[in-house]
């Protein structure tokens, strides 16, 4: 139900209804889509971006808020913990417990390792579980890696490390068929045929889905196969510095008790970082769509000890998140709302843009429609469009909506609006970090031996922007990859003594660059709480 | 000046905004959470709350982050309930209710009372789906449960001290692996990968010139 405000502007979205289910809006061509970016999406706004003093990134540019984060002082000094007495020794240390951190434990048990994860909330409390629409992979007749392969390079401006897209394209189908054999319920047709449909940018349709809980279905049946295999779950507990040996090589971590602040200290021959997004760093003032404990953390773990990193400077901002009601504002409405139909409309009733560019034009888009334009609707709290969600049962049939994307349904009836009778109000939301930590094809960094990456704190796989579905196969293909190279890794691995001098290096560095800064990190968890005085 | 209401955190009243969720509530308060505070946006079960209103008998159940505060409600979050959760091997399970009988017997005590179904925050039938456990159906067990977030408000109403969704995440990995139909495209495909069909294809991509890649993805033709 929306108030007498939204009144006018809705009449117009529904009497406009029939004639813009049947328009099909051009896709705008390189040129118009190259200046729409540069105009309005926030990855080229200059002025929100500091250029790195120190560290293996010296030079580049990455926002306000990771410069912070990036070139501040540890939680610690190196002699807060005794390295020579490890509370926890293990082959392959995991930290993360996502859809990328479990993949990894998985796999580097099934190779015979032993392997633990540490994570900062439970396991499960990860970007994965919000994950919505779908997954990819080139599986249909019409469709091939190859294929799959043009989508997300082009969609990620030319920009992805090409060896690293390739594994991801070709191992997709393996990752829908473990997945499978794990249990996950795909949504299929009666004759077992996928049912698949496009994201934004694809060129075939190959999204697979689980309802719209694709991602809570993929993470709740990997938590149960870790503890299913015993693999130990430290949980509530950070990883806040990497420890090296005396080589350079990746050789543990300090972890931290979130609840009683105790620090502790783990020793592996193997390390991977599964840290994933940094929504909640909230970059540019924007609301995100990720969980509470996406803080960037993996990339300063791996920056202060030497790792290098690739397009952190780039972040994704889902064009429809959440605009109102404000207790869900910045909330994700999945891209398979528009995959299955339902159109952008601005406050006038007209569609502006074809519904499925991809997210940086689409997220353009909309920012230039609520601005320069003046066509967005006023919430009460900023600007939206209108995402119009009856157009899918008129496409699709009465029943649609509750049968493919039910928890959008109860996200919206839980405020009293019926996404099969009115349509809903969105905005762009922070929901992807496109870079990260630069890695190999083995998933190792590229600088620090033994140390692996998989999932969202890793750059380069999608280049500058990413499609949709693409990520869940990320944590997947790269998530498994880590794992099993990381077991192997540890089998010829002889840990030297550990240290924790790159802590003090550091220090030094900030202080010769002259850089004053009261930011500890990393982050960990966001601070919303509403700060009175304290005691 | 923004309306208010009284809510009470643990028995402690706070005034509050009245826009806000349970969960920005207890932040406003002061909170820093910890526990009880994972997705913010219904997924991950971390923020099972239980509540009650002044003067009101009926105990309700909800997520924090999903909930909007009422004036004189009074809250107490759950955030960890000890379910069991028994191990077993995916690969050796047996597809029938022998499954249930020997991992999570206790479904069988159920009485019926339907408390579990009542507290559900997602509002799940969830006495029904425990029932089609119990007879091994568990094709309509994971279709009923499937949007279950695993917050275990239903186990802790249960009296029969039921699991409900370990239960059901039994039912739907069984489900998934070995009662969905099976997938041939899938199969073909992941043989085709194997057998090296595409090597050529990705390696002249691998080669290409940056213009070229352009030229490729301006021009594709794209699934209507």
């Amino acid at each position: 139900m929306y108030s007498e405000n939204f009144q006018k502007s809705l009449k117009l979205v529904e009497q406009a209804r029939e004639k813009n289910i049947a328009l099909e809006p051009a896709r705008m061509t390189a040129k118009q889509k190259e200046d729409l970016l540069a105009a309005f999406h926030p990855d080229y706004k200059q002025d929100q971006f500091d250029v790195l003093k120190i560290g293996p990134n010296k030079g580049d540019k990455v926002p306000h808020e990771l410069a912070a984060i990036l070139q501040a002082h540890s939680r610690i000094t190196a002699d807060s913990v005794d390295l020579e007495h490890p509370d926890y020794e293990t082959d392959v240390l995991v930290i993360g417990g996502g859809g990328a951190g479990s993949s990894a434990a998985i796999e580097a048990h099934e190779a015979g390792a032993d392997v633990m994860i540490v994570t900062k909330l439970r396991i499960g409390d990860a970007n994965t579980m919000m994950a919505e629409g779908g997954i990819q992979a080139a599986d249909k007749p019409n469709d091939s890696p190859a294929i799959h392969f043009v989508d997300a390079f082009g969609g990620g401006h030319f920009a992805a490390k090409r060896e690293l897209l390739s594994k991801l394209v070709c191992d997709a189908p393996i990752a829908i068929k473990w997945l499978s054999e794990l249990g996950v319920e795909f949504d299929k047709d009666a004759d077992g045929t996928m049912i698949t449909t496009h994201g934004g940018g694809t060129s075939r349709k190959r999204m697979h889905a689980a309802k719209d809980y694709s991602g809570a279905e993929i993470m709740r049946t990997l938590r149960d196969e870790v503890l299913n295999r015993n693999i130990p779950v430290i949980d509530f507990t950070a990883a806040i510095e990497l420890i090296l040996d005396e080589n350079g090589n990746a050789a543990g971590a300090v972890l931290m008790n979130m609840e009683t602040r105790e620090l502790m200290v783990a020793k592996a021959k193997t390390v991977v970082i599964a840290t994933g997004g940094a929504g909640r760093m909230h970059y540019q003032g924007f609301p995100t769509s990720n969980h509470y404990g996406a803080t960037a953390d993996g990339l300063v773990l791996g920056y202060r000890a030497g790792a290098k990193l690739l397009y952190a400077e780039t972040l994704q901002y889902h064009p429809t998140g959440v605009a109102f009601p404000e207790q869900i504002f910045g909330a994700l409405v999945t891209e398979k709302v528009r995959s299955l139909g339902a159109k952008l409309v601005n406050v006038n009733g007209e569609v502006f843009m074809h519904p499925l560019e991809t997210r940086d034009v689409s997220a353009a888009s909309i920012i230039r429609e609520c601005s320069e334009r003046d066509n967005g609707v006023d919430t009460g709290n900023g600007k939206g469009v209108w995402l119009d969600t009856p157009m899918i049962e008129k496409i699709g049939g009465e029943g649609t909506i509750m049968k493919r994307i039910p928890a959008m349904w109860r996200m919206f009836d839980k405020y009293g609006i019926d996404i099969r009778k009115e349509p809903i109000l969105v905005y762009p939301t922070l929901h992807y970090q496109n870079g990260g930590l630069d890695i190999t094809e083995d998933c190792m960094t590229t600088n620090i031996n033994n140390l692996f990456v998989a999932g969202e704190a890793v750059g380069g796989i999608h280049g500058k922007n990413r499609l949709m579905g693409n990520s869940l196969l990320d944590i997947i293909v790269f998530g498994r990859s880590a794992g099993q190279n990381a077991a192997a890794k540890a089998k010829g691995t002889k840990v030297g003594k550990l240290t924790l001098e790159h802590i003090e290096k550091f220090e030094k560095e900030i202080a010769a660059a002259g850089i004053e800064t009261e930011v500890v990190s990393p982050k960990l968890l966001p601070d919303y709480t509403n700060r009175g005085k304290r005691a | 000046m923004e309306k208010t209401v009284n809510i009470f955190l643990f028995g402690k009243k706070y005034e509050v905004p009245e826009n806000l969720t349970i969960m920005t509530a207890m932040e406003y308060a002061g909170y820093q959470l910890v526990r009880g505070c994972g997705c913010r946006n219904g997924f991950c079960g971390a923020c099972a709350t239980i509540y009650r209103i002044k003067g009101d008998r009926e105990l309700h159940a909800c997520l924090a982050c999903q909930t909007k505060v009422e004036d004189n409600m009074y809250i107490a979050t759950l955030p960890f309930f000890p379910l069991v959760k028994q191990v077993y091997d995916i690969e050796k399970v047996s597809t029938t209710e022998a499954v249930m009988m020997q991992l999570y017997p206790e479904i069988y005590a159920c009485i019926g009372c339907n408390a579990c179904t009542k507290a559900c925050t997602q509002g799940l039938n969830v006495m029904q789906y425990i029932a089609y456990a119990q007879r091994g159906d568990f094709e309509k067990c994971a279709e009923e449960s499937f949007d279950c977030v695993m917050c275990g408000v239903c186990s802790s109403r249960c009296p029969a001290g039921i699991s409900h969704p370990q239960v059901a995440m039994l039912a739907r990995r069984i489900n998934g692996k070995y009662l969905a139909p099976g997938c041939g495209h899938l199969e073909d495909r992941v043989k085709e990968i194997k057998n090296g069909d595409f090597k050529e294809l990705i390696e002249a991509l691998m080669q290409k010139p940056i213009d070229e890649m352009k030229e490729l993805y301006n021009n594709r033709e794209i699934e209507k």
